[in-house]
């Protein structure tokens, strides 16, 4: 059945197996883990999924790095919630938020594609690294626009709100509007990652991976490498900033911390790469996997620290605040020996 | 040995001699700063805030300075990309801070010379430190993945988190505030207006380091073999170099440069923290940028310049200040799109 | 009958995916002049490069006076006294002519004998002693990456098209200065598309095709039949 959407399967069992208990986890999570943590984290995978997807189509894909990737997904949160801000709560405001956030991130995308032309790739990385940091400082400082630091905190359609409580149980659990809020944002997530999926399995995106294989060649071949480029750029943008509309949607709040920071961008990174890039698989596999870290891991670290105690280096290592730097060692290890990500080691296998 | 060639004139050449066109085009760059200058006192005016900010300036840019000097040397000649330097930045300001914790008795002092001994010897463990750790880096890391460009910003990356996190582990999880010593502290006058004096320190320590890193690479044959190489390695092993010796040298001057930067500029904001160093990537990748990616000189120029730029656009216009520097490289760009000076390559 | 200098056994280089030498066997003798002559395209850089050690010959080996350095590093070759002239002359162009020579002279400073011996050979880099590199014409730049590899007694020099694009009065002076060395008693192999000047100079040739050496020979023979001429280097009958 995913071929029909995608015309490219996992290629190897182990991954369809992993994919599916996701995919259904994801579906019936309010119900198989009930209990707010257990939705949040939820919904955090399916929009990370996006984003990550969204960036793996531009790094895995088309081979651009590029560190500004939070600023697509910042105008996408914050066109919601300007939008609701402004125009009062309501769907309303909804579309036209996140259709403002996705213009401006196309157009960015647009501008940013079209300068990086004139530049070179090493410093394209690092241009997109110095705008991301200014776009971020700009937020917080044009406080009057952006709530500044502290950021915007606004009303959603009341029916997606936690109050909203409609007469209906399913498997012990009571459907609230945070149920249904749960529901918009999988079933646009899904519906996002699986046209990704389309797209990188089309003949534009056998291009796109023609390109970053040699993009002389494909050049050569007759393929105007600059307008591929551009568009998946601006594809990409497009989908990060859905996705951000999305996380505005369902966290309420918008900040420079939840959307721009760098720290997202690094974790966007080491999910493409350690999930394996250039197969829009791996993102998903990837994202999954470091929002349960980050959600779960710290809990385990936080009883092996204290089971550790006596000895204070160890104890420090595994202290939770740094699980970042288990993650870094991991993405580390992961550029040398899984180049291909968790999902080209698992093919690999699935191919022998 | 009689050899008659046509064409060797025996007077001076005259065709070598450029265009003023040509002329103005090359000395541009440098231009650029006193231009820069002279803006900046039209619109603030005032003779001693305009001091005040261009040694301010002056002073950010020489830390700059020395922080990406390292980094763009080590592209130029080994063409690696470092996302990781900002590591040894923020190694440094750590080691060389809790030093001078140490000798707390030479800080305290009212003597400029315990002072000073205590700077040095800060320094030079911040330098000893950072070096060892480039060395383990280099190694390590960025062997493995020479000519790798993706894979070189991904493994340098990586790096940059894991030490970043490792100054937690041993430093603790906060900033850590620290004062001046104390014949650093206050203001000097000169020039009619009062000036921090740490600042003009900086401002001499930059210049020293700069005119020295011009004299090792122009006078010294191992400066020498470093512009060869940037331009044309193959050529350089072919004369019996071992350039991988070079290249491992250059990137532990580079990571010894960071570390002496970070504990600069830990003096300068009398704070760190364990993501100063990524924080001052920003600057260090714009000046490195438009000063063009293997030039001392262009690293120099940039350096000064966004330093200028910075404390003149936050004294006249505070909410622009970081935009002004992105302004600052993409208008260069736009000029220059290889940055002001960059380095010519065989390849 | 000395050793040769320089053996290449069977050596196989590939670039990329691309077989370019498919098995050289070449002798260079001691204190001649070895001329490796071919078409464009047969394989004659890359036989030197991988003298040098530029690119590694995947199979095969190759003696320096006797050394195995199939798998030597690049460095240590060149240490050994090989004088590498390369095909693209591999000059510092932002370096000064001066810069070029001292760097060229690896093992210590460039004595004022061989400097004076240069200038002699080559007068304009006299004149350019302390310009730009860059800033030297084609034939000039030629010379100075001569003049580079004389600037220390090899063992041997490796050089690469040393003619190729020059105006004649230019290649006089290089045949000029190769002749001096060759007076001298240097070992050389020289690569070279110009036969008129690869006659005057050689007393060897090794002809290339397809990768692997077809004819060697004294190139007085060579010189002398018209007919194996045309069939090697596919000039024509009147012999250039």
């Amino acid at each position: 059945m995913i071929r029909l959407f995608s015309g490219e399967g996992p290629r190897s069992t182990i991954l369809a197996l992993i994919l599916i208990v996701i995919g259904l986890a994801l579906a019936f999570a309010p119900f198989l883990f009930p209990g707010v943590r257990a939705l949040e984290t939820a919904a955090r995978i399916c929009i990370f999924v996006v984003l990550a997807a969204s960036y793996d189509l531009l790094l895995g894909y088309t081979g651009i790095v590029s560190f500004a990737h939070t600023m697509f997904f910042g105008l996408g949160a914050y066109g919601v919630a300007l939008a609701s801000t402004h125009m009062g709560r309501g769907f309303t405001a909804l579309g036209v938020g996140t259709l403002a956030g996705l213009a401006a991130a196309v157009a960015l995308a647009l501008v940013i594609g079209l300068f990086s032309l004139r530049v070179r790739a090493i410093f394209f990385a690092m241009i997109t690294l110095a705008v991301a940091s200014a776009v971020t400082v700009l937020a917080s400082q044009l406080s009057a626009v952006t709530g500044g630091e502290d950021g915007l905190v606004y009303q959603i359609p009341r029916a997606l709100g936690p109050a909203m409580r409609l007469d209906l149980e399913i498997a012990g659990v009571t459907i609230t509007g945070k149920i249904l809020n749960y529901y918009l944002v999988f079933a646009i997530s899904l519906a996002l990652f699986l046209l990704m999926l389309r797209i990188v399995n089309s003949p534009f995106g056998r291009v796109l991976q023609a390109i970053r294989e040699n993009d002389f060649r494909a050049e050569a071949i007759g393929y105007r490498v600059v307008r591929y480029r551009v568009t998946a750029t601006c594809l990409s943008a497009g989908f990060a900033a859905l996705a951000g509309s999305l996380w505005a949607i369902w966290l309420r709040y918008v900040g420079p911390g939840t959307t721009l920071s760098f720290e997202i961008m690094l974790d966007i990174l080491l999910m493409v790469v350690i999930g394996g890039m250039g197969t829009i698989w791996g993102a998903a596999l990837g994202a999954t996997l470091m929002v349960l870290a980050q959600s779960y891991l710290q809990n385990l670290m936080a009883l092996a620290a204290g089971a550790t105690e006596a000895l204070p280096i160890l104890s420090r290592l595994l202290d939770p605040d740094r699980w970042l730097l288990w993650l870094g060692v991991l993405f580390i290890l992961s550029v040398y020996f899984f180049p291909t990500g968790i999902v080209g080691r698992l093919r690999a296998r699935a191919a022998r | 040995m009689s050899v008659q060639s046509e064409g060797a004139p025996a007077h001076r050449p005259t065709f070598a001699a450029l265009s003023a066109r040509d002329k103005l085009a090359k000395s541009a760059p440098f231009l650029l700063l006193p231009v820069l200058a002279l803006v900046g006192l039209a619109l603030i005016g005032t003779w001693p805030t305009w001091l005040t900010l261009t040694v301010s300036g002056l002073a950010m840019g020489m830390m700059i300075f020395v922080m990406a000097s390292g980094l763009t040397l080590v592209f130029g000649l080994m063409d690696v990309i470092n996302f990781g330097h900002g590591a040894f930045i923020s190694v440094g300001a750590f080691v060389g801070i809790s030093v001078l914790a140490g000798l707390g008795d030479w800080t305290g002092a009212a003597s400029l010379a315990l002072n000073i001994g205590a700077v040095l010897a800060a320094v030079i463990a911040a330098m000893a430190v950072t070096g060892a750790l480039g060395w383990g880096f280099e190694r390590v890391l960025v062997r493995p993945v020479y000519g790798a460009h993706l894979r070189q910003i991904l493994v340098t990356v990586g790096g940059l988190i894991v030490i970043e996190q490792m100054i937690h582990v041993v430093w603790g999880p906060d900033e850590i505030f620290l004062t001046r010593p104390e014949m650093l502290k206050g203001v000097t006058l000169f020039a009619g207006a009062a000036i921090e004096t740490y600042r003009l320190l900086a401002v001499v320590v930059g210049l020293v380091l700069f005119v020295a890193m011009r004299l090792v690479l122009r006078r010294t044959k191992i400066g020498l073999i470093v512009r060869a190489g940037v331009q044309n390695g193959e050529m350089v092993e072919a004369l019996g170099y071992q350039l991988r010796l070079v290249f491992v040298g250059t990137f532990v001057a580079g990571s010894t440069l960071a570390g002496l930067g970070g504990v600069m500029w830990g003096l300068y904001q009398e704070v760190i923290t364990a993501g100063m160093g990524e924080e001052m990537m920003i600057l260090v990748f714009v000046v490195v940028i438009i000063g063009g990616l293997g030039s001392v000189e262009g690293a120099f120029i940039g350096a000064l310049l966004v330093g200028l730029l910075q404390n003149y656009v936050a004294f006249l216009a505070p909410k622009l200040a970081l935009v002004s520097n992105i302004g600052l490289m993409t208008a260069i760009l736009m000029w220059r799109p290889e940055g002001m000076l960059p380095v010519v390559r065989a390849k | 009958m000395s050793e040769p200098i320089l053996t290449l056994e069977g050596v196989e280089t590939d670039i990329g995916r691309y077989h370019i030498l498919s098995g050289v066997d070449l002798e260079v003798p001691r204190g001649q002049v070895t001329m490796l002559l071919g078409r464009n395209g047969v394989g004659k850089t890359t036989t030197l490069r991988s003298v040098i050690g530029h690119w590694r010959a995947k199979s095969g080996r190759i003696l320096f006076d006797g050394q195995d350095i199939t798998r030597m590093p690049t460095p240590a070759i060149a240490r050994m006294g090989l004088g590498f002239v390369p095909e693209d002359m591999g000059i510092f162009s932002d370096l000064t002519v001066e810069e070029n020579m001292t760097l060229a002279a690896a093992s210590g400073p460039l004595s004022p004998k061989r400097r004076d011996r240069i200038f002699a050979a080559f007068p304009p880099l006299a004149t350019f002693w302390r310009a730009s590199a860059g800033t030297l014409s084609g034939g000039q730049k030629q010379m100075l990456s001569i003049a580079r590899a004389m600037a220390e007694e090899r063992r041997l020099y490796l050089i690469d098209e040393p003619t190729k694009g020059l105006a004649p009065a230019i290649v006089s002076t290089m045949a000029a200065a190769l002749r001096e060395l060759k007076r001298e008693g240097a070992s050389i192999l020289l690569v070279e598309q110009n036969f008129a000047v690869a006659r005057t100079l050689g007393d060897r040739a090794a002809v290339m095709e397809g990768g692997r050496i077809v004819w060697t020979g004294a190139m007085a023979e060579l010189a002398t039949d018209a007919k194996l001429q045309s069939r090697l280097l596919g000039l024509s009958v009147e012999g250039v």
